[in-house]
C-alpha cells in the first residue's frame, strides 16, 4: 500500500522558485496498476522519484505499507526510460547487479537470472553484451533487473516510450503478463493514452504545473487485455475518450 | 573482417616507410650536407658504428620514463579520485593544480639540478611533473560523466559510495582515463629528454646534447629516432592494455 498525502515539491532554479507538484494525495492499493499520466512538466517524473525516495516531497508525506519513505528501499524496484545498463557487463551480470549490491549468494542468484532471462526470451544472450541487443531486448533486461529484487513495488518512469510502435506493444503486453502472474504494486508513468488504458487498473490524471492530481479514472475493462481491444471497444473507447478530454480540455483548444 | 585486420596492419607500415622515403629523397634531391640533415642511409650508418651503446642510452631513458609515468600514473589517479569523491577539495586544489601545471616545466630543469644534483632522480621527477596534469584532468572527467540513469539507478538500489564506485564510476571512466593516458604518454618521454638534456649524464637526451658539442648531427638524429620508435612503442602498449580492460568501449565505438 503506498498513500501519498498532501506531497508538492518545489525546485529552487535560476528563475526563482518553481512549484512542480502541489497537494498530491493519492492510494495505491497492494498489487494494484496505477497509471500517472499528465502532459510534459507536469511532475509526473517528480512524483515517482519521491515515491522510490530519491527525492525528499517539500510538503506532505508518502508512505509505503505504512513506513514514511526516506530513502529508497530494497524492495521497491525503478525502471526507467533509458536501460541504464552497464555497458561492460554482460547480460547475465546486468540483471544480477541488485543481488551484487545486497550481498546474495551468487549461486541462487544466477540460477533466478537465467528464469528471469528465459522467460524474456533471452537467455541465449545472456553473455553478450547491452549493446549488442536492440532497444527493446535491453529494456526487456532492464525489466528482469528490476524483477530480480522480487519487489513489492514496481516504478516504472516512462519504461517504454523511446521503444518503436510495435515493441512498445509487444512489452506493455509482457509488463501485464507479468503483474497478472506476480501481483506485483505498479505505478508507471506515460504520456500515452493508448498505454494507460492497456495496463492500469486506475489512471492518475495529473493537470499542468504545478501538477495535482485532477482525477483519478478506474479502467474497468477485465484483464488479460490487448492492442486489438477485440472484446471491450465501448469500454475502451470510453476511457480513452475520457482520458482525452482531461488532458486536453475544452477551454484549451 | 580479415581483409580490413590486414589493412591495420600494413596501412601504418606503409606510412612509415614512405616518410622515410621522402626524407631519403629530400636529402638526395637537395644535396643537403649530413652535418644540417642526415639522410636515413647516414642514420643507420651512425647506429651500427655504436649500436650497443645506443641501445643502452635508449635502456637508460626508457627507464627513467617508465619508473615516472608509472608514479604520475598511479599519483594522478589517486589525486583524481580524491577530488571526484569531494567538491570541498576539488574546489579548494584546483586552482593550485592549475597553477602549477601552467608553469613551464622546462624552466623548473636548472631547480631541479639545484634540488636533486645528477643522477636519475631530476630527470624521473621531470617526466612525473609533465605527464601527471593529463591523467589527472582526464580520470576526473571520467569519474564526474556518469550518466544521470546511472546514478539513479545505483540510488535507488542502495548502493554505497564504494559499491557505486567500484561498480559503476570507476569502469564508466576508464575510456576517458585512457585517453589522458595517451596524452601523457608522449609527454613522459618528452620529459626525460628534457631533463637529459639541461643535465646530460646518461640516456637519450644527453646523447643529443653530446651530438651538438662534436657537431655530429647523424648521432642526433640517431638518437633521435630511437626516442620517436620509443613513443610510438609506448603509445601502442597503453593502446594493447585499453583493449585488454575496456574492450566494451572499443566495440561501442566501432557500432557508431
Amino acid at each position: 500500500m503506498i498513500e501519498v498525502s498532501g506531497a508538492g515539491r518545489t525546485f529552487d532554479g535560476r528563475r526563482g522558485r518553481v512549484e512542480a507538484l502541489t497537494d498530491v494525495s493519492l492510494s495505491v492499493a497492494d498489487g494494484e496498476f496505477l497509471t500517472l499520466i499528465g502532459r510534459s512538466g507536469c511532475g509526473k517524473s517528480t512524483l515517482l522519484s519521491m515515491i522510490a525516495g530519491l527525492l525528499p516531497p517539500t510538503t506532505g508525506s508518502i508512505a509505503i505499507d505504512g513506513v514514511p519513505v526516506t530513502s529508497p528501499r530494497r524492495d521497491v524496484a525503478m525502471v526507467f526510460q533509458q536501460p541504464a545498463l552497464l555497458p561492460w557487463r554482460t547480460v547475465e551480470a546486468n540483471v544480477m547487479l541488485p543481488a551484487e549490491i545486497s550481498g546474495l549468494d551468487r549461486g541462487d542468484v544466477r540460477a533466478r537470472a537465467e528464469g528471469l532471462l528465459s522467460q524474456m526470451g533471452l537467455l541465449g544472450f545472456r553473455k553478450r553484451l547491452p549493446h549488442e541487443l536492440s532497444g527493446g531486448m535491453q529494456q526487456r533486461v532492464s525489466l528482469c533487473r528490476a524483477l530480480l529484487q522480487s519487489p513489492t513495488v514496481m516504478l516504472m518512469d516512462e519504461p517504454f516510450s523511446a521503444l518503436d510502435a510495435l515493441t512498445r506493444e509487444e512489452l506493455a503486453v509482457e509488463l501485464q503478463r507479468i503483474h497478472l502472474e506476480l501481483g506485483t504494486t505498479i505505478v508507471f508513468v506515460t504520456h500515452s493514452i493508448q498505454e494507460a488504458v492497456l495496463l492500469a487498473d486506475r489512471v492518475a490524471v495529473l493537470s499542468d504545473r504545478p501538477g495535482r492530481v485532477r482525477e483519478i479514472v478506474p479502467i474497468d475493462i477485465p484483464r488479460p487485455r490487448s492492442f486489438g481491444f477485440n472484446a471491450h471497444l465501448d469500454q475502451v473507447a470510453s476511457a480513452s475518450a475520457r482520458l482525452h478530454d482531461l488532458l486536453m480540455p475544452l477551454d484549451k483548444r | 573482417m580479415t581483409r580490413s585486420r590486414l589493412w591495420a596492419v600494413t596501412l601504418p607500415v606503409l606510412g612509415a616507410v614512405l616518410a622515410v622515403g621522402l626524407w631519403w629523397l629530400l636529402t638526395a634531391a637537395l644535396h643537403i650536407d649530413k652535418f644540417y640533415v642526415p639522410s636515413p642511409a647516414d642514420v643507420v650508418e651512425t647506429f651500427l658504428r655504436t649500436p650497443r651503446f645506443l641501445i643502452q642510452e635508449t635502456w637508460v631513458t626508457l627507464q627513467r620514463v617508465l619508473i615516472g609515468f608509472g608514479i604520475a600514473v598511479a599519483g594522478g589517479l589517486a589525486v583524481a579520485i580524491v577530488l571526484a569523491a569531494s567538491p570541498t577539495v576539488e574546489r579548494m586544489t584546483m586552482p593550485v593544480l592549475a597553477a602549477v601545471n601552467a608553469i613551464p616545466k622546462v624552466a623548473l630543469a636548472p631547480l631541479l639540478l639545484v634540488w636533486m644534483g645528477f643522477g636519475d632522480a631530476p630527470k624521473i621527477v621531470m617526466v612525473i611533473l609533465v605527464s601527471f596534469f593529463p591523467v589527472v584532468v582526464s580520470t576526473m572527467a571520467g569519474l564526474t560523466s556518469t550518466p544521470i540513469e546511472l546514478r539513479r539507478l545505483a540510488r535507488s538500489l542502495k548502493a554505497s559510495w564504494r559499491q557505486t564506485f567500484v561498480k559503476v564510476r570507476l569502469p564508466w571512466a576508464l575510456p576517458q582515463i585512457f585517453v589522458g593516458l595517451k596524452v601523457a604518454t608522449p609527454l613522459a618521454i618528452i620529459g626525460a629528454v628534457i631533463g637529459e638534456v639541461v643535465n646530460p649524464d646518461r640516456g637519450l637526451g644527453s646523447v643529443i646534447s653530446g651530438s651538438g658539442a662534436s657537431n655530429d648531427t647523424p648521432l642526433a638524429f640517431a638518437a633521435l629516432v630511437l626516442l620517436a620508435v620509443l613513443g610510438v612503442l609506448l603509445f601502442y602498449a597503453v593502446a594493447l592494455v585499453e583493449r585488454l580492460l575496456v574492450p566494451w568501449a572499443q566495440a561501442l565505438r566501432s557500432e557508431e
